[in-house]
Parts: C-alpha cells; sequence; structure tokens
C-alpha cells in the first residue's frame, strides 16, 4: 500500500506566456505507516506536489497511483479514492462554513456516505482528539472561536474522514508556540494511534526534525533531497543550503561543535536531546543521547 | 484552474492607441460613436470603414479581436439585420408566404449591420486599449466637474480601483476553498441543479466571510495611512495631454466634420 508517483512533471498555464512547471520528472513512493516532512522554498513546488498526492491537480505527464488505483487520468476514480488521502490545506480555517462545528466536522463523511450514527461517532473521536469537549462545543458558531481553536476545528473535519494518508500544508503556520505544539502533539499522536501515514509540509526545519521519519527537499521543482533527517543534516549540509533550507539550528550548533574536535552525537531531533548530548560529551560520556 | 483567466479586455501593447491619455479616448470615443449615426450614404460608410480599420491597424492587436469583440452580441447583429431584411417595403425580389425580401430591406439591413458592427469594433478598441485602472482614472477625470452637483468621482473611482484590485484575490481564494472542499468529499460539479446550489453552499460562506474580513482589513489599512477621500489629494502618475492626443482628437473631429458635411450640404 503507498502512493507512488511516476515521472509525474505538472505545467502551470500550458499553452499561456505565463507558463511555469513546477513539478519536472518527479519520481517518489510514500510508504504506508511513514511520517514524511516535505521542505523546501516559496515556489519550491512543494504545494503542487501535495495536491497532485490526492488527485486535486492533474499531472501534465506521468502518473500517480494511490494504493494501486491511477488516479492521474479519471476523475471518477480519483473520487473513490480521495477519502483516503486527506488534506489540509494551508490556513485551514478559512474553510470553515457550517452554523455549529459538529456540522462542520461531520460534512467530510457525511460526503462519503456514512450513515448519521457513524458520522456522530466520527465526530466526537475528532473533537475529543484535537482537544474541544464535544459537549461544549459541538453546538457552537465556528466563527466565534479563537484562531488556534478554528484551526483544529478545521483539522478536525479531515481527520473525521479517516484517511489513510494525512497531508498537512504548514498546520502551524500563524499560530503561537503553544499552540504550534499542541498541534504538533495531536499529529504525533493520531500517527502513532492510527498507523496513519502523515505527509507534513513546513518551512519549519526543526518542526520536521522532530517529527518526521523520512524527509524530502525540494528545490525548483525537483525532489533533491530524500532519506532519514538526521543523516541528510549530517551529510548534505551543502545540499540543504543550495535548496535555500538550513539545518536545524540545534544540529548547526552540534557540528560546528564536532568540527571544533569535540566527540558529540549530532544526530538529536531537540534541542533538549542537543542539549544532553553536549553534556553528556563534557562529562566524557559516549555522547549517546536517546 | 480558475485563476488563468484574464481580467477585462485590456491586450498590453506599446502603440499609438495605447499610449493616448484615457481622457482624450473616452472622448474621442464618445463624438466617433456619434459620427457613426451621421453615416447615411455608401460614400460615408466607406469613410467610417476606413477609419475603423485604420485605428486597428495602429492598436497592432491580432486581427481574431474584432471577432472576439463581436462575439457576445451576435445575437443582436443577427436579429437587427433580419428584422431590416424582411421588414422594409419596397421592391420586392424574393417572397414566401409572408416573408418577403426587398431590394431596399438589403440595402437598410447592410447598413444597419455595419453601423452596429463599427460601434462595437470601436468602443471595444478602447478596453482592448486601456488597462481597467488607467480607465477608471480617466473617468475620474472626466467626472470632476460633475462633483459640483453632488456626483462623487473620487468615490465611484475608487470603488471601480477596489473591485478590480481583488477580482483575482478572490478567484484565488474561491480556487483554494473549492480545492479545500473537494478534498472533503463536495462535489461541484455533478448532481440535479437544486443539488448544485445547495453544494454551493460550502464555497460561498467561507467566500463571504473572507470577503468582509479582507474589506474590513482594507478599511483599517486606509484609515491607518489617514485616507480621506477625494479632497486635495495628490496623485502618483498625473495623466498629461501630449502633442498624440492632439493628434488623435484633431483626427476624429476631422472624420466627424467631413461625415456631418456628407450628410446635411
Amino acid at each position: 500500500m503507498s502512493i507512488k508517483l511516476t515521472n509525474v512533471t505538472h505545467t502551470y498555464g500550458l499553452g499561456t506566456p505565463f507558463e511555469k512547471t513546477a513539478l519536472s520528472d518527479t519520481n517518489v513512493e510514500i510508504h504506508e505507516g511513514e511520517f514524511i516532512g516535505i521542505i523546501g522554498h516559496t515556489g519550491s513546488g512543494k504545494s503542487t506536489l501535495v495536491q497532485i498526492l490526492n488527485g486535486l491537480i492533474k499531472p501534465t505527464s506521468g502518473s500517480v497511483t494511490v494504493d494501486g488505483t491511477d488516479i492521474g487520468k479519471n476523475t471518477k476514480e480519483a473520487l473513490a479514492v480521495r477519502h483516503k488521502v486527506g488534506m489540509v490545506f494551508q490556513y485551514p480555517e478559512y474553510q470553515l462554513f457550517e452554523e455549529t462545528i459538529a456540522r462542520d466536522i461531520a460534512f467530510g463523511p457525511r460526503n462519503f456516505g456514512l450513515s448519521e450514527t457513524e458520522v456522530e461517532d466520527r465526530v466526537k473521536e475528532a473533537m475529543d482528539f484535537v482537544g474541544l469537549d464535544y459537549d461544549t462545543y459541538a453546538n457552537r458558531s465556528p466563527f466565534r472561536l479563537s484562531g488556534g481553536q478554528m484551526r483544529r476545528v478545521a483539522i478536525a473535519g479531515v481527520i473525521a474522514i479517516h484517511p489513510a494518508y494525512l497531508i498537512l500544508d504548514e498546520p502551524s503556520a500563524g499560530l503561537d508556540p503553544v499552540g504550534r505544539r499542541e498541534i504538533f502533539s495531536e499529529i504525533q499522536r493520531w500517527h502513532k494511534e492510527k498507523g496513519v501515514t502523515v505527509i507534513l509540509v513546513s518551512h519549519n526545519m526543526e518542526d520536521i526534525s522532530q517529527m518526521a521519519s523520512r524527509l524530502l527537499v525540494l528545490s525548483q521543482g525537483s525532489i533533491v533531497l530524500d532519506g532519514d533527517p538526521l543523516s541528510i543534516f549530517a551529510q548534505h549540509g551543502d545540499e540543504l543550503q543550495k535548496a535555500g533550507v538550513a539545518v536545524p539550528p540545534v544540529n548547526g550548533v552540534l557540528q560546528y561543535l564536532k568540527g571544533r574536535g569535540l566527540a558529540v552525537d549530532d544526530r538529536v531531533r531537540t534541542v533538549e536531546q542537543g542539549a544532553a548530548a553536549i553534556y553528556d560529551c563534557l562529562k566524557g560520556g559516549t555522547g549517546h543521547a536517546h | 484552474m480558475l485563476t488563468d483567466i484574464t481580467l477585462g479586455q485590456y491586450f498590453p501593447g506599446t502603440s499609438f492607441l495605447h499610449r493616448l491619455d484615457p481622457r482624450v479616448k473616452i472622448i474621442a470615443v464618445m463624438i466617433f460613436i456619434v459620427a457613426i449615426f451621421l453615416a447615411n450614404s455608401l460614400e460615408s460608410y466607406g469613410i467610417v470603414t476606413a477609419f475603423v480599420a485604420l485605428n486597428f491597424a495602429i492598436s497592432r492587436l491580432p486581427v481574431r479581436f474584432i471577432f472576439k469583440s463581436l462575439k457576445p452580441l451576435w445575437v443582436i447583429i443577427i436579429f437587427t439585420m433580419a428584422v431590416h431584411v424582411f421588414a422594409t417595403p419596397g421592391e420586392v425580389l424574393w417572397q414566401y408566404s409572408v416573408l418577403h425580401i426587398t431590394k431596399e430591406g438589403l440595402y437598410q439591413g447592410a447598413l444597419m449591420t455595419a453601423r452596429l458592427v463599427f460601434l462595437i469594433v470601436f468602443s471595444s478598441l478602447l478596453t482592448y486599449t486601456t488597462s481597467p485602472i488607467v480607465l477608471t482614472d480617466g473617468i475620474e477625470h472626466l467626472l470632476n466637474p460633475f462633483k459640483r452637483i453632488g456626483v462623487p468621482a473620487h468615490e465611484l473611482a475608487m470603488m471601480m480601483t477596489i473591485a478590480l484590485r481583488f477580482i483575482p484575490t478572490l478567484l484565488e481564494e474561491t480556487d483554494r476553498i473549492m480545492k479545500a472542499q473537494t478534498a472533503r468529499g463536495a462535489n461541484f460539479t455533478s448532481g440535479s441543479l437544486i443539488q448544485r446550489g445547495k453544494s454551493m453552499i460550502p464555497l460561498l460562506v467561507p467566500l463571504f466571510v473572507s470577503a468582509f474580513r479582507r474589506a474590513d482589513d482594507l478599511a483599517t489599512a486606509m484609515e491607518a495611512r489617514c485616507y480621506r477621500g477625494g479632497e486635495g489629494r495628490t496623485r502618483m502618475n498625473e495623466l498629461s495631454c501630449t502633442y498624440r492626443d492632439a493628434i488623435a482628437m484633431a483626427a476624429v473631429l476631422i472624420v466627424t466634420a467631413l461625415l456631418a458635411a456628407m450628410r446635411w450640404l
């Protein structure tokens, strides 16, 4: 079970003076259960790539298969697999429209033909998951919530569909640090508990470093790096820089220390682990940080 | 994608017509439209044809733009022609029960159709060669004298400019929301008329919410920059008439005078 892109190219405005190739000849396979981070400079093709993954835009050439079904050409089949690939857009709170929170979250499950009792269960579960108490919030208007709460309602609306693949485009944009942490811990929990494949698009390498098991780096419409984030940070710093993104600051510091002769372990995911690695090293330990 | 459509009819260029002052262009078009109605003989129609063709050549627009401008109005054109061809009394050339075509009808029909076509083609030259923003600027200037009788010229122009400015933004927004709801299983393209109408709600509600939010933000931003309306306001690009505008105006006036002379002398 996987999403597979074969020689996918996408060009906007084909045949007009504004023609622009956003993605060129891309091959990638996304396996079930992975937590993928996608990073890249503005205009590197991230958004195009994720929209192709669930058939919202059709590739100009090449094929896209979701669990073996080709969604590149036939719209009917694309619709059938759409509930397998959930997509949370940037600023998803701007897509809320219903009178009550519960009904807005129910929109997706209802569209995919679930029975009313199933829909209600899904709504309860999704609200519970994003930390909104059902009894308190179910019948409130989504437009009276704070920005962070609105975003959670929007994310709940997508996870209520129970997609096997969950794509999130900058889910933390514009949130304060507390809101960021909460949203990310919810996503991680969903990934672990449900075994859902998560594809996270972000500008922030630290977020990706903390969560992703695999990192895709995009630059000018191509995937330039693909692999374990820690290995990429350790071995491909130059390529990252060329792609316009940077190693997370903590890894940067550790790499610098290592370069100056300190036997420190630079394969860490968080600042806390980094601090522990330095501490271990100075104490004369092995630098084991996990 | 929705955002692929171009705004208005403007075809960017640097021709003589493109560089004319918008005020001159608007007035010239109005004068020439009256002049077209003065034409009543084959010779005068020849002059009108030549002048319209000359302007089109100067504008360096692709020829298909002539047809593009006529496309939305072809029903009216055909209807006008038919009414004249069938309803003018005179020497009968062909008859079928109550329908009859007369020599005078054919002549009248051809002239009326030509008049209509010239009206449309010439006035669309204005929108082809003038960007909507510049056009609004020109309209504001022309309305300025009417401020005394209470026409809010600046406010009208500002409203038009803002509306034009936000059309691409709203289209982009529509595209985004449409995709987001599609990802949640919404279907905008199939179903009965009522179903399709209902399916617009998840699109329209967020669109209105965001339009109001944007309007509010814009109002705040304008207020923060001390915007006070038209009174005593200077502008970044002053409109100015040059020798070009004099030439263009003279040409239109000469042709109009010629047509008036042919009609009444």
